[in-house]
């Protein structure tokens, strides 16, 4: 059957729409995960939706806002625990394995069908039902606007934290507030990739994008770019192939970086040194 | 003229005070006993203490900072002055006291006040142009995506242009050489057309060449506009010919004045409360047997009395 066949299938147009929506916004965050080196903050955040995702099976058959709502259950406890980047990836750690504990346990108490726990695992996407399409719309138009009102102040909190508090923002705040965006962007995405994948929208394409320009505009437009044809494009070959649409999403996504970085080695280096005399000098201490 | 000099007094004493006059009489300024100046001083500190626990960083720190003068601030480490910089930044209350900047009490984001930190290792990898870095001295404090139109990558431009920035504005910052960020950093300050312009420690890790030129830029900004400085230094000599006051910072105690009224053996061995020589060699300043840190760990043995030289010399 050819793809113009499954074009015409609600489930699969609920799978693209899905995946755009969560290619979007994962790719309008990865930027700033990349810049602020939160890369464990989205891998505690991803497996830790497992842990609300069994909670949200067990109470309400319902994984989806079970993640969503253990997320910024998790964004919380990272926020309090970890002020600062050093206690926050040990502080990550300690909820991590806490919480995964909790989800198994959890999941143990779960006598439905086994399929929906490695669903949560290893991605759904062609399961989405109607309302988990709009609930994931809903979240996504949350991630997007926060994102657009964050942008500024995040960015030079994230490149410059010194001067960004010496002029004003409120740095922690800014940060907490870029948590809660994270663990929800994390969870959203989990559902087409599943949790243990995340990182192939979250980074990858953030991380592809940052070898080729470093004008933030550019970077982020990149990284959506990215994001986007990673996800569609995994999940149109997906309908064609009978691989599962996670492994090709990751696949495509790092092919990506590959790329880039091939690309990018001749684009990122110094057009010519402006002080032979003067090298680059490293603060002491 | 004799300096100010200052020693905490316990709380409630009136503090000692070696010189009762606390504007001295440099050409612009106000005599102490005449009528206060129409216009607000770029900086006023009043009995201004900071306090963190039951150490108090400086205590009744008064004095006044007028417009364009560059005033270099020292002292040995932990002596409070980056916490100057931040009570004057809006970030740290005092513990007693008032501060005013141009009238109005310092508060976060303030246009009035322009900052300029040492420089800092920036990750070669990170998505950031030199122009990026500046503009975020504009508005990166305001909420939203940055405006397209042209009149602000106008500003952005004339500000790279104004420091010689231009070369490498597009450059990403963690490729750039020390000095060259700095240059960035002056723009970046200077956006926002500020009164006071706050540094701390900016020449810290450049070579000679780049001190000279970094500190020039920020004496030509302050004669042109009338720009106060406020100049947080562990080095005086590269920037002695543009200073016009010390206020020199010890556990507590404070010396305000001239360069030649506060880098005396008197003054600074007042200051230390222990025997400090002060030499001057070939146009720039040695201190010898000073402490490195404000609070000398008693029993360590760590004085370093050798001398505090305090810059290489400009050739």
């Amino acid at each position: 059957m050819g793809l113009d066949f499954y074009l015409h299938q609600p489930f699969a147009q609920h799978a693209l729409a899905a995946g755009t929506l969560v290619a979007v916004i994962t790719g309008l965050v990865g930027p700033f995960v990349v810049t602020r080196g939160a890369a464990f903050a989205v891998h505690g955040t991803a497996e830790l939706s497992f842990t609300g995702a069994a909670a949200g099976l067990l109470i309400a058959n319902d994984p989806v806002t079970g993640a969503l709502l253990g997320s910024l259950v998790v964004a919380t406890a990272i926020g309090l625990l970890g002020a600062r980047q050093r206690e926050r990836d040990s502080a990550i750690g300690v909820i991590l394995a806490f919480g995964l504990g909790a989800g198994v346990y959890l999941l143990s108490h779960y006598h439905g069908f086994a399929t929906e726990a490695t669903n949560i695992l290893f991605g759904q996407i062609f399961g989405v039902s109607n309302r988990q399409l709009l609930l994931l719309l809903g979240v996504a138009c949350l991630v997007a606007v926060t994102m657009a009102v964050l942008y500024r102040p995040l960015l030079f909190a994230s490149v410059d934290p010194d001067v960004a508090q010496a002029r004003g923002v409120p740095t922690r705040a800014v940060g907490v507030a870029f948590l809660y965006v994270l663990a929800l962007t994390v969870t959203e995405a989990a559902q087409i990739v599943g949790t243990l994948l995340v990182l192939s929208l979250a980074i990858t394409p953030a991380a592809a994008a940052g070898r080729l320009s470093a004008r933030p505009a550019t970077v982020t437009a990149l990284s959506v770019t990215f994001a986007l044809v990673a996800a569609d494009g995994g999940l149109l070959a997906s309908l064609q192939t009978n691989v599962k649409a996670s492994v090709l999403v990751s696949t495509i996504s790092f092919a990506l970086y590959l790329g880039a970085r091939l690309a990018g080695t001749t684009l990122r280096t110094r057009r010519r040194p402006h002080h032979p005399a003067h090298p680059r000098r490293a603060r002491p201490g | 003229m004799p300096p100010t000099i200052r020693t905490p007094g316990r709380r409630g004493d009136p503090p000692a005070t070696a010189t009762a006059h606390d504007v001295p009489d440099r050409a612009g300024h106000a005599p102490a006993n005449a009528h206060p100046p129409v216009a607000d001083p770029a900086v006023r500190l009043s009995g201004a203490t900071l306090r963190f626990g039951q150490r108090a960083l400086w205590d009744g720190l008064t004095l006044d900072v007028a417009a364009g003068e560059f005033l270099a601030v020292l002292g040995p480490n932990g002596a409070g002055k980056t916490s100057l910089l931040k009570v004057l930044l809006g970030l740290h209350r005092l513990s007693a006291g008032t501060v005013t900047v141009c009238g109005h009490t310092p508060h976060r984001g303030s246009a009035h006040v322009g900052y300029i930190p040492q420089q800092k290792a920036f990750d070669p990898d990170l998505p950031l142009r030199g122009r990026d870095l500046v503009g975020l001295g504009r508005d990166g404090h305001r909420w939203g995506v940055a405006p397209l139109w042209r009149g602000r990558r106008n500003r952005v431009d004339q500000a790279i242009a104004a420091v010689g920035a231009a070369g490498y504005a597009d450059t990403p910052v963690g490729l750039l050489s020390g000095g060259e960020q700095q240059r960035l950093r002056i723009a970046q300050a200077l956006l926002t057309d500020p009164a006071v312009l706050l540094c701390d420690e900016p020449l810290l890790s450049l070579d000679p060449h780049h001190q000279h030129a970094v500190s020039n830029l920020i004496d030509t900004r302050r004669r042109a506009a009338g720009t106060a400085v406020v100049f947080v230094t562990h080095e005086v000599n590269p920037i002695l010919p543009l200073v016009d006051r010390i206020l020199y910072l010890v556990a507590g105690r404070w010396a305000i004045g001239t360069p030649g009224e506060i880098m005396t053996g008197e003054t600074l061995s007042a200051l230390y409360g222990t025997d400090i020589d002060v030499v001057r060699v070939r146009g720039r300043i040695v201190v010898v047997g000073a402490p490195d840190a404000a609070h000398a760990e008693p029993g360590r043995g760590h004085h370093h009395p050798a001398g505090h030289d305090h810059a290489p010399a400009e050739t």
